[in-house]
């Protein structure tokens, strides 16, 4: 497997991690995503880690940045299902993922991004009634 | 292997009985059958074998150190008494005693059979004190370590009773804290908390700390690690029942939970409820 699918779903992207991230996939990730979030106009992306029960810091860092670009495209970045064990892993190695969102899975993830959605298309609206 | 030595061994195997009967009254003097804890078949038992043991053990290595493997059965039989007495409730010293009472019988021993030579019998004594001296310390170490053991077990029981998840509603979990908070009790607590947000659904768990005695700055550290796992998993967090003297000595350390704190359970669980959409109200008559 060399690459990892994104699917698309309405206005967000569903990136699903089922085998264990080696360094060049992630990089190759994220590099496909940044793509795929200009080229798709999502303003969401989930990302499902429930498969993943293994971590390192290059990967908590890669996730952060994934969050960081895509935030940069106005995306959110939403991980979800994450195990008990890879959460504890993560804080004690200090890499709280500030920047991220956090959800329990990808139905609530999808809920997370579709309150953002609405939200933040009525504050364009209001932009628009209080402009010139 | 002195000459002392060897007539040591071949004394204790002649005079057994005079000098069980003898410990057995010196023990139950001072007070080595721990004031009826243990039987007085049982203390003759374990007198008898512990004399024929160390009677072996003087014949194959000397008196000299109790490390090597003569001294092997000797030490076993130790360690066995001693970890029973600890479970039994014997203290320390009564403990101790069970080898160190034995050095009146056999001083007398040596009174007796090298009156001739006072020299010899001086050298002798000597030698034997600090056989046995070594022996009542290797009992007291067991004794100590069989102690540690009951209470290191102990500890574990307290930490898996005292850390229960309780779901308040849907999507609500509450964790109320008793007692401190260290590194393996956070590591409890962190995999109780995170399990149960799984098994559950959870959307917010109150950690109440109505129980924590003390909070400092490491207790304060471990709440916000808790807290963050927590929030990787997609579950908020609220904190509770932060007693008046602890919210003043935390700010006074300089201790801040950048997280949304409520003074009691009851509060934290209204602000949980309304976050969720739901919300409690009175009846216009009571059932």
């Amino acid at each position: 497997m060399d690459r990892i699918p994104i699917l698309k779903l309405g206005r967000a992207l569903l990136v699903t991690i089922q085998v264990d991230m080696h360094d060049r996939l992630a990089t190759a990730l994220e590099e496909d995503l940044s793509a795929k979030i200009v080229s798709s106009g999502a303003r969401g992306v989930v990302i499902d880690i429930s498969g993943l029960d293994l971590v390192d810091s290059f990967m908590g860092r890669m996730l952060d940045n994934i969050a960081a670009v895509s935030r940069m495209l106005d995306a959110e970045t939403v991980v979800v299902g994450m195990r008990p064990a890879v959460a504890i892993t993560l804080v004690e190695l200090g890499l709280e993922l500030s920047g991220v969102k956090t959800a329990l899975n990808v139905e609530r993830g999808m809920a997370l991004i579709q309150t953002r959605l609405i939200q933040t298309g009525l504050e364009d609206a209001d932009v628009g009634e209080d402009g010139p | 292997m002195s000459d002392g030595t060897a007539r040591m061994s071949e004394w204790l195997e002649a005079h057994a009985d005079d000098i069980i009967a003898m410990w057995m009254q010196k023990l139950k003097e001072i007070g080595g059958h721990g004031g009826g804890k243990i039987r007085e078949a049982e203390l003759e038992a374990q007198c008898r074998s512990f004399l024929a043991a160390l009677r072996n053990a003087i014949e194959n290595d000397g008196e000299h150190s109790i490390d090597g493997e003569g001294y092997g059965p000797v030490r076993d039989l130790l360690s066995d008494m001693s970890q029973s007495r600890a479970l039994q409730g014997f203290s320390p010293s009564e403990t101790a005693t069970f080898v160190l009472s034995l050095k009146e019988p056999l001083f007398q021993l040596i009174h007796q059979e090298m009156a001739s030579d006072a020299t010899a019998a001086l050298r002798q004594t000597w030698r034997l004190s600090s056989l046995l001296d070594k022996l009542g310390l290797f009992t007291t170490e067991a004794y100590q370590r069989s102690r540690e053991e009951v209470i290191i077990r102990q500890q574990q029981e307290i930490a898996e009773l005292s850390t229960p998840v309780v779901k308040l509603w849907d999507g609500v979990l509450a964790l109320p804290l008793i007692g401190i908070l260290d590194s393996t009790r956070t590591q409890i607590v962190m995999e109780t908390l995170l399990q149960a947000i799984v098994d559950q659904g959870a959307d917010i768990a109150i950690i109440d700390i109505t129980g924590v005695p003390t909070v400092d700055t490491l207790v304060a550290q471990h709440l916000l690690k808790t807290i963050a796992a927590a929030r990787l998993m997609g579950a908020d967090c609220i904190i509770s029942g932060i007693r008046p003297q602890i919210a003043q000595t935390m700010v006074h350390l300089g201790v801040e939970l950048s997280v949304v704190s409520k003074a009691s359970l009851a509060d934290a669980f209204a602000l949980a409820l309304r976050r969720t959409g739901r919300t409690v109200t009175a009846l216009k008559s009571p059932v």
